[in-house]
């Protein structure tokens, strides 16, 4: 069952000055989040993402199209009703956003007056929350007293306050190092499994996608490009912005550069093949090419793994008369996705 | 008898003590009734400014036209001739044109167009993405300004009264042009036009000892609202 179903969505905004023309920052963008799910949207900044994920909780209203959240339709609710359902989305945000002037259980209080939860339940919960992220001792911290990490691990327990279905993250690793950025994955992962929640994350990271994410969007241009289950993005990425992205993590192509290099190395012909999961064996493919009596070497790539699934992208060298590489090269391309390196 | 002890003995101060904390009590009420009553106004005005602003909570371009034109129009008037043009304002609001009501009246307005500008510019320093973040956990727009957007800036608000609290003493020192009263008519009716230096001078350190205290209890409550 669907948490987010966003149908033909556009949003625009209103030029600055007299005769510039409306920006469309969201250009129809179609998504569906099944429960349970982590969905990341990656795309470079101005690429929509951030509005995109604003149209979730109205936060931005819809210029056209279909926003429903929970069951319920968002375009065209009135101000009050959609304030109600903002109660069932939690956010998160890159720059935290905590109130300054408040303490963390302060912090953590708001979401529940607004809620109108009554003040006697508040310790209870409030408690719950902080150990939940482990931040038990640090109640009466002022935010300015807590690390970039323990900044977002109030803000997700802020954002969890009121028990949302959805979470929505917005970069909220991009501010960290690694070592907090795993930390804050792994926090988001518990939140996803052990309470449930559907994710959307936005983000231009591709490793926080290929450590946290079930799908992936990737938007350019206000569009959604490309979508999929991450492990098949990853190992197939089909549009140009999404192996960008997929190569800022998965280095398994060689640039033009180094294939020049290799071309020097290597006789014969270049070509890539793409191994999913364990569908075609290695050898099944090795095996073929020995029969054809076509010598090969991996000259580059190598396996990587996405969540439990793994894939290989290797680029060969194969040696052999001109008609045997060929017929070998036809019954490759039978068992696996084969591209000849130009 | 020579210039120096001349001036040195040359003064009714010791016959005007009653005259100066009659004077000191005026100055006191008309500056406090006015940064209560102006800060309040001012405070509304300074955040119909910031919400009305673009991107504001209550963004509405118009609307923030016309209090910013209403602003600008009223605020560089010589407090002098500021008091003496809301006269009429005044006999219609208080009932009187003259005295330490129309002082009151008068300081009050033009404190509330300048106490506006502050909070204005103090608001600015809250973070969008904190007002967001209220948003998004579903608080309406009025909770919002007033359970986020104004105890996010409390403490550069109480700066800015304190700056706020200062000016108005400094303006109340003219209420002697409509016979208001204060420690500013007092020295120059007693110490000014009569040439007694030691009398301006009293009035002067009091206006001073005002500002220095004010001030002082400003900081210190800036600071506790800002816990540093």
């Amino acid at each position: 069952m669907s948490v987010v179903q966003l149908t033909d969505v556009v949003k625009e905004f209103p030029g600055r000055g007299r005769r510039a023309s409306a920006v469309r920052a969201v250009d129809g963008v179609s998504l569906t989040v099944e429960r349970g799910e982590i969905h990341a949207i990656v795309g470079y900044s101005g690429a929509g993402k951030s509005t995109l994920v604003r149209l979730v909780n109205a936060l931005e209203e819809a210029t056209s199209g279909s926003v429903v959240v929970n069951g319920t339709e968002l375009v065209g609710l009135p101000e009050k009703q959609l304030r109600q359902v903002r109660r069932d989305i939690g956010m998160i945000f890159q720059q935290f956003n905590l109130f300054g002037s408040r303490t963390v259980y302060g912090n953590l209080a708001y979401p529940l007056t607004v809620a109108g939860v009554p003040k006697d339940q508040h310790q209870k919960r409030i408690s719950q929350l902080l150990h939940f992220v482990g931040l038990a001792d640090k109640a009466h911290a002022y935010p300015d007293q807590l690390s970039g990490g323990q900044k977002q691990r109030v803000g997700i327990a802020r954002a969890l306050a009121t028990d949302p279905k959805v979470l929505l993250a917005d970069e909220a690793t991009s501010a960290l190092d690694p070592e907090t950025t795993r930390d804050v994955l792994d926090l988001l992962r518990r939140v996803n499994r052990d309470l449930g929640v559907t994710i959307v994350l936005i983000t231009h990271e591709m490793e926080v996608v290929r450590q946290l994410a079930h799908t992936v969007s990737v938007m350019e241009h206000g569009k959604v490009v490309e979508r999929g289950v991450v492990a098949d993005v990853f190992a197939d990425p089909a549009h140009a912005v999404t192996r960008r992205f997929v190569g800022t993590v998965v280095d398994d192509r060689p640039d033009d550069e180094l294939l020049a290099v290799l071309r020097g190395r290597h006789s014969g012909r270049f070509v890539r093949l793409a191994f999913r999961d364990a569908d075609v064996r290695q050898s099944q493919v090795y095996d073929a090419l020995g029969r054809h009596g076509v010598g090969f070497e991996l000259v580059y790539g190598g396996i990587e793994a996405v969540g439990e699934r793994t894939f290989a992208n290797l680029t060969l060298a194969l040696d052999g008369e001109p008609d045997a590489v060929q017929a070998a090269i036809d019954e490759v391309a039978g068992l696996v996705r084969l591209e000849e390196v130009e | 008898m020579d210039a120096v002890t001349t001036l040195a003995v040359d003064t009714r101060l010791p016959e005007l003590w009653p005259q100066v904390w009659e004077a000191l009590g005026q100055t006191l009420t008309m500056v406090s009734i006015t940064l209560v009553l102006g800060g309040a106004l001012g405070l509304l005005l300074g955040l119909a400014l910031h919400l009305t602003k673009r991107g504001g909570l209550y963004a509405n371009t118009p609307a923030y036209v016309l209090l910013n034109t209403l602003v600008n129009f009223f605020r560089p008037i010589p407090f002098v001739i500021f008091i003496a043009a809301v006269q009429p304002a005044a006999r219609l609001v208080v009932g009187i044109g003259i005295g330490t009501k129309a002082v009151v009246f008068a300081l009050t307005l033009a404190a509330m167009f300048m106490i506006a500008r502050i909070v204005e510019q103090n608001l600015v320093s809250v973070s969008p993405g904190v007002i967001e973040a209220a948003r998004a956990m579903g608080a309406s727009r009025l909770r919002v300004t007033c359970t986020v957007l104004v105890p996010e800036a409390l403490g550069p608000l109480v700066l800015g009264f304190t700056f706020a609290f200062v000016a108005i003493v400094d303006a109340s020192a003219i209420a002697g042009v409509i016979a208001g009263g204060g420690l500013g008519t007092f020295a120059q009716q007693y110490g000014y036009r009569q040439f007694d230096w030691v009398v301006t001078w009293t009035a002067v350190l009091l206006l001073v000892a005002i500002v220095q205290l004010a001030q002082l209890a400003g900081n210190l409550l800036a600071r506790k609202v800002l816990r540093t």
